[in-house]
């Protein structure tokens, strides 16, 4: 259910809605029928407090420095909506005016075609703020033995379709039943990994990242990046669909629990979840390192995305307090190596990244692609 | 009755009926016990659900509290006009409640140690700090003695210690302290009031559901104040005043199916017309309850026509043949006398609205918001949004934090339940 609703709002978020011609005419009628509650556009014509939406990633850290700005000073609290990076990207892009966002949350850098979408819409100068990375873990209950994986064994454990194991270069559908029979060294259970649907970018950053990262060691397979990319991309982002993937839906909370009640499983979810649920689950590491604060900093666990936020240059100094805002979140006390973002599971930034960042905020510099 | 049966002496005949009795009674029986074990299922299943979230969720009204003295040195606090609303704004409480911390345990040394000593205590802590202050000036410069707010881990942790510990988060020389708090009597949990009081935040210690409440009060009585008087003059119209044609009957077929079509197309529709064609603000109460008026509207249509077509008609005919109007029939006794029906079925048409988050999700009302709104032009949320949200948060006092706002929401729910049960009772009249 949850899915169908994040789908339904990704598709309808956007405009195109009512621009078909029957349903405007509907509409005007319905409308006719609702004038007498409708309010006029002027009546609100002002807005007091900052709009944010975006990636339901970054919200828990927008969350924080929102209530810590709201209180501290005498503007009003940003609201935030988690509403997905894309569908973020879409309502930020529509325009420039009090009835869209003036901040879009990312746990991805913008595409080029919402890059695109929004110079089409008159919003020409985008601020970009890198606040700090994002850990996606593997994880399985503590009853079990602790996992080592590769990314090749992650690979050959999840594809849709794998390298025949014969050593010749075509493809078979998976036909691995435990990760015993990926890798002899691995212990015999079954796979059954519990992970986010293809709605989220959590999942879109696993499949990027771990998934792929396996994928291209194959030689053969990195070759074919640049004969046919799209074949390449389905391959190396289609995940299996024979139940040993399991998607356990957007709630990262379930999926622990789901875990802590079935110790042959793995799942996938967030650092921050790994962080608050160290008495039920334990991470495997992946390519030799375990997720943490560090080995996630330096990029030495290669599973790690970066998170960004975007700031709608033209609503700087017309809705108020958004300069402020900016100033707060990229303060050392937040978002600093002891900042308070990293309480809630923000991996910080290097030094000489973020005063490059701060810097690039401080005089609002414009994102060009 | 000519079956060969009747053809049988009538001491055959009772001792064939004797011989089924038996039978006849045995499934009697497991007749009424499929009904009953039907009745016990739901039950059981209530009560699973109860135990479950009164289980994990009563700690959720309880808060901890750390005693600490404090000293309000203006030099530390950069206060030195306490009577002055900006330099209140920008004290730094943080300081006088680490220096506090520090004093209380001094066995504290080192950066990492420190910051794991004043991680235990909320930020909240320093708000409530500011707010005393503000509220009595004359607190400056002088030293007292406070209950203050406690961080959510070490809240979770000394909560936990009843049963199972819940220590991840905790370093040792953490729990060290806390077990000295413990032995001098200076840490409790006390009934959390905040949680009435305050609105959503990121910490769990802080967050409370009176935002929610609120922006659900408010969307509810934009509801009822718009699907109320038009699902009853529809609903009188098309009994008292609408011919019996085909026109009717296509109506009415589409309100039953109106009844029936997934919220999520209210919120899809509320979407395109209100906030794209209006051009209305996103996350605000009064597109929520338009929204959930055109879901309400076909429940409270059916119920109030079910209630009108009650009404014997022998009183309409009474009232129009002392020569009363039609209008005078409709208002002074169909209406009132219709009237507890058409409430039971706004009551339950709200419960239903109450507990509906699909169709705000497309209007915005699922966000984070501070503040709690005070009119239907503000952003707000509702209990159900407020549930969810909280529910897919990392931090594990949110666990407690979302089945206690579960329960007030069931309160609300009952609430509203027993009252459309006690309207009928009172207000229904039998022919």
């Amino acid at each position: 259910m949850d899915r169908l609703k994040k789908v339904l709002a990704e598709r309808f978020v956007g405009d195109n809605f009512i621009n078909e011609g029957l349903i405007v005419k509907k509409l005007l009628l319905a409308a006719a029928c609702v004038a007498g509650f409708s309010v006029a556009p002027q009546a609100f014509a002002n807005r007091d407090h900052i709009m944010v939406v975006g990636s339901s990633t970054v919200f828990p850290f927008s969350k924080v420095v929102a209530e810590r700005f709201g209180r501290k000073t005498n503007f009003k609290a940003p609201k935030i909506e988690p509403t997905g990076t894309g569908g973020g990207f879409k309502e930020f892009c529509k325009g420039v005016g009090v009835a869209f966002p003036d901040v879009a949350n990312a746990s991805r850098r913008i595409k080029e075609s919402e890059y695109k979408d929004c110079q089409a819409n008159g919003v020409k100068d985008i601020v970009e703020v890198l606040i700090g990375y994002d850990g996606i873990v593997l994880a399985n209950s503590i009853k079990a033995k602790p996992m080592t994986l590769s990314l090749k064994d992650i690979f050959l454990g999840l594809a849709k379709y794998v390298p025949s194991p014969d050593g010749k270069e075509t493809l078979i559908e998976n036909p691995y039943k435990t990760w015993k029979d990926v890798n002899p060294v691995l212990p015999a259970t079954k796979i059954e990994v519990l992970g986010p649907p293809p709605t989220s970018g959590t999942r879109d950053a696993f499949v990027e990242l771990a998934m792929e990262g396996g994928c291209k060691q194959f030689g053969w397979i990195k070759a074919m990046k640049k004969t046919d990319k799209s074949k390449y991309k389905a391959l190396c982002h289609g995940v299996r669909e024979d139940g040993a993937y399991v998607e356990a839906g957007e709630n990262d909370n379930l999926i622990v629990r789901k875990l802590s009640e079935n110790a042959q499983a793995l799942g996938i979810f967030g650092f921050s979840f790994l962080d608050q649920n160290a008495d039920k689950v334990q991470a495997a590491k992946v390519g030799g390192q375990a997720p943490t604060f560090e080995s996630i900093s330096d990029g030495s666990y290669v599973v790690s995305r970066p998170l960004y936020f975007y700031v709608k240059k033209a609503h700087v100094g017309v809705i108020p307090g958004i300069e402020e805002f900016l100033a707060e979140f990229t303060h050392d006390r937040a978002w600093g190596e002891e900042g308070y973002l990293t309480e809630k599971g923000l991996i910080p930034l290097s030094d000489a990244e973020r005063a490059k960042v701060g810097a690039s905020v401080k005089n609002l510099q414009s994102l060009s692609l | 009755m000519t079956s060969p049966n009747n053809s049988k002496p009538l001491s055959q005949q009772a001792a064939l009926v004797q011989k089924s009795l038996a039978k006849r009674y045995a499934s009697e029986r497991r007749f009424k016990a499929y009904g009953l074990a039907s009745v016990l299922f739901g039950l059981c299943a209530l009560l699973v659900l109860f135990v479950e979230i009164f289980g994990g969720g009563l700690s959720g009204f309880k808060t901890t509290q750390v005693a600490l003295t404090l000293e309000l040195d203006s030099d530390v606090l950069e206060v030195y006009d306490a009577t002055n609303p900006d330099e209140i704004l920008a004290g730094n409480y943080t300081g006088v409640i680490r220096n506090a911390l520090k004093e209380r345990f001094p066995d504290a040394t080192g950066r990492k140690e420190k910051r794991a000593l004043y991680s235990m205590i909320s930020v909240g802590a320093t708000y409530d700090l500011r707010d005393q202050l503000a509220a009595d000036p004359d607190l400056l410069d002088t030293s007292i003695d406070v209950w203050i707010l406690a961080d959510d881990d070490i809240d979770t942790y000394y909560k936990s210690l009843s049963s199972v510990p819940y220590a991840e988060r905790m370093s040792d020389k953490q729990q060290q302290w806390v077990q000295d708090l413990i032995d001098k009597q200076e840490i409790r949990t006390i009934f959390n009031t905040r949680f009435f009081t305050s609105g959503d935040s990121s910490e769990p210690e802080m967050a409370g559901i009176r935002g929610a409440i609120m922006g659900s009060l408010l969307t509810m009585m934009v509801t009822l104040l718009l699907s109320f008087p038009v699902g009853v003059a529809a609903a009188i119209y098309l009994e008292e005043y609408a011919p019996k044609n085909r026109l009717t009957d296509f109506v009415e077929v589409n309100i039953n199916n109106l009844a029936a079509v997934p919220s999520i197309i209210f919120g899809l529709l509320g979407l395109a017309i209100f906030i794209n064609l209006f051009e209305m603000p996103r996350s605000i109460p009064l597109v929520g309850g338009i929204v959930l008026t055109l879901m309400t509207l076909p429940t409270i249509i059916i119920s109030s026509r079910a209630a009108v077509k009650a009404v014997p008609p022998s009183i309409r005919e009474a009232a129009l043949g002392i020569g009363a109007s039609k209008m005078q029939m409709i208002l002074h006794h169909v209406l009132p006398l219709a009237m507890p029906g058409m409430l039971t079925g706004a009551i339950i048409g709200m419960a239903q609205a109450l507990g509906e988050t699909a169709p705000l999700l497309m209007i915005g009302m699922v966000a984070f918001i501070m503040d709690v709104p005070g009119a239907i032009t503000d952003p707000a949320t509702v209990m159900p949004v407020q549930i969810f949200l909280w529910s897919d948060s990392p931090e594990r006092a949110f666990v407690e934090k979302t089945s206690a706002a579960i329960m007030v929401l069931l309160m609300f729910l009952m609430f509203m339940n027993a009252m459309a049960v006690l309207l009928r009772k009172r207000l229904e009249r039998r022919w």
